[in-house]
């Protein structure tokens, strides 16, 4: 019955990215929903778990403007004169993420509202090296 | 069935001497040139002595002399270089905390009877690479599937948490930067310090340097305008800048422990290890509060249940400022303070030398320099002499120290290791 279900890895959660969708794993135990998939429940330790797609709403909870990036960020023209904005999300369903934030002035870090709504932005996530992006809603 | 229970040691285990590196920018010193040195200061100062064969055992912290220098398996090198082998050396990785942690596992080696007399150290060395590539080996202690794939660096997030910490609590810029002044202000008593200079003197150099090239002489009201300037000062990850981040540098510490009953051969004024705590916390944004680090709780509770002392009857710390907002949550996450009370504690004065808890009198890793791997056996060498009353024009006001304690975080909380400290 699942044996064309993908493992839950990290190579399934972002190949689902890629191809537009955010899935998190839900144990089928405790219900406890992980939005970074793993083979062991952190809450009741089942094996028992499922993919779960996730809404991809949320709200920013923390974030930060940063100006001294590392290489693969300095090699996209982020740096010390284009700081970028990373921040903590918290989903809908609860659990947070940490994601790369777009369309927000990361220049003027004071004009970033906390609580600010936002939503995952397929489109701006990196084909080669993927990670979670997320823009206001 | 529950295997929870309180925890000690199967026996006593003391501090009989410490070493330390000078702390800076090295250029062709090597991750083993800075052990040696940090291993000759131990022998030093030494109070009667120590026959280096009689080390039976070795734990060194370090971080990533794999990223930083290609040499894994450091073990075995220290051991060969201090004349050692075959004594069992083992390198221990934690990531920021991994000294912190190699000090426990010696403890744990003299308390469980296999072992009397153990070796305990850190090092790192981290100028040999440029500042990206520093950066990116500091990135690694975070989660690097799923935080570093975000863009977020080290320093990203613990501003992650300053941000959060001033959101939920009365937490300004100016409680970060009073954290530097304290530190720098300690750091410049410090001989062994990275910083050992005021940064009144840093100030006039870099108005001196002006001078000589016929520019135009900065002027600063004060430390505190210094450290506001954009230019000296910039951000590095807002709200965080240069000077709330401990610096990049090459350094080990080193410490002889050994079963409280061989201390007095060794000194007549040893420091017991009466509390040791440990604990490993998820990674920030999975972290039940963004304000606090679960796993400093975790680990403080433990060491402090250990040693039958509760947070006020601490008397100095030392604690993990990789950043300037790390130290504000350790002396709540620590319980000194009552969570969002580490500002006002600033602000009064608490924790300063001579307030009624000094934090950080070595200048911490703020100013005394962040050696990864070496910080945790650092913070101890910094209690052993305070506790001794032998720490020069950065003692501690308060007379008759007794009991002192470190912290020592991996990551933004991956791991965290306090130990509690008595004078013998």
């Amino acid at each position: 019955m699942t044996t064309d279900r993908p493992p839950f890895t990290s190579a399934s959660f972002y190949r689902y990215l890629k191809e537009g969708q955010m899935m998190g794993v839900r144990c089928q135990q405790c219900g406890d929903l992980s939005a970074t998939p793993r083979a062991i429940c952190r809450a009741c330790h089942s094996q028992d778990l499922e993919w779960t797609q996730l809404s991809g709403r949320g709200e920013l909870t923390t974030f930060t403007a940063i100006s001294i990036a590392p290489t693969v960020m300095a090699e996209k023209g982020f740096g010390r004169n284009n700081p970028y904005c990373s921040g903590i999300v918290t989903l809908d369903e609860g659990p947070r993420v940490s994601a790369f934030i777009v369309g927000v002035d990361a220049r003027n870090p004071e004009s970033i509202p906390l609580k600010l709504a936002l939503e995952v932005d397929f489109s701006s996530v990196d084909q080669e090296r993927p990670g979670l992006v997320f823009k206001p809603k | 069935m529950t295997m929870s229970r309180s925890r000690k040691l199967g026996r006593g285990v003391a501090i009989v001497g410490v070493g330390l590196s000078q702390f800076g920018a090295f250029g062709e010193k090597t991750t083993r040139d800075l052990f040696v040195e940090a291993f000759q200061d131990l022998l030093a100062r030494a109070d009667k002595g120590l026959e280096v064969q009689d080390i039976q055992c070795g734990y060194v912290g370090n971080f990533s002399a794999d990223r930083f220098e290609g040499q894994a398996h450091l073990g075995s090198i220290i051991a060969d270089w201090l004349g050692l082998t075959p004594a069992p050396f083992t390198r221990v990785e934690n990531g920021c905390a991994s000294s912190g942690s190699a000090m426990r596992e010696g403890i744990m080696a003299i308390a469980s009877g296999l072992y009397d007399i153990v070796l305990v150290g850190g090092v790192e060395k981290m100028t040999s690479v440029p500042t990206a590539e520093a950066t990116d080996n500091l990135a690694a202690v975070a989660d690097s599937l799923y935080e570093v794939p975000a863009g977020f660096t080290f320093p990203g997030l613990y501003a992650s948490i300053a941000r959060a910490h001033m959101q939920q609590y009365e937490t300004s810029l100016d409680h970060l930067l009073k954290v530097a002044l304290k530190n720098h202000e300690n750091g410049s008593l410090n001989p062994k310090a990275q910083f050992n200079m005021p940064l009144r003197q840093m100030m006039d150099r870099r108005v001196a340097r002006a001078r000589e090239r016929g520019e135009a002489e900065p002027t600063w009201a004060d430390e505190a305008a210094f450290l506001r300037d954009d230019g000296i000062n910039p951000w590095v990850a807002w709200p965080l800048r240069l000077y709330d981040c401990a610096p990049i540098t090459d350094g080990a510490s080193c410490a002889l422990l050994v079963s409280s009953d061989l201390a007095a051969h060794f000194t007549d004024k040893p420091i017991h290890i009466i509390g040791t705590g440990q604990a490993t916390g998820r990674p920030l944004h999975d972290a039940p509060e963004l304000t606090s680090l679960g796993a400093t709780r975790s680990a403080g509770a433990q060491a402090l249940e250990m040693s039958g002392l509760s947070p006020r009857q601490i008397q100095l710390a030392e604690v993990h400022d990789c950043f300037t907002i790390a130290e504000i949550v350790a002396t709540e996450d620590l319980g000194f303070f009552e969570p969002g009370e580490g500002a006002r504690a600033l602000d009064e004065g608490r924790t300063a030398r001579d307030g009624d808890l000094p934090v950080n009198t070595s200048g911490g890793l703020k100013a005394k320099g962040h050696p990864v791997g070496a910080s945790g056996v650092a913070q101890a060498a910094e209690v052993y002499l305070q506790l001794r009353g032998e720490a020069g024009a950065r003692q501690a006001s308060a007379k008759d120290l007794e009991f002192a304690l470190t912290h020592s975080v991996g990551g933004a909380g991956g791991t965290s290791v306090v130990t509690v400290y008595r004078r013998g």
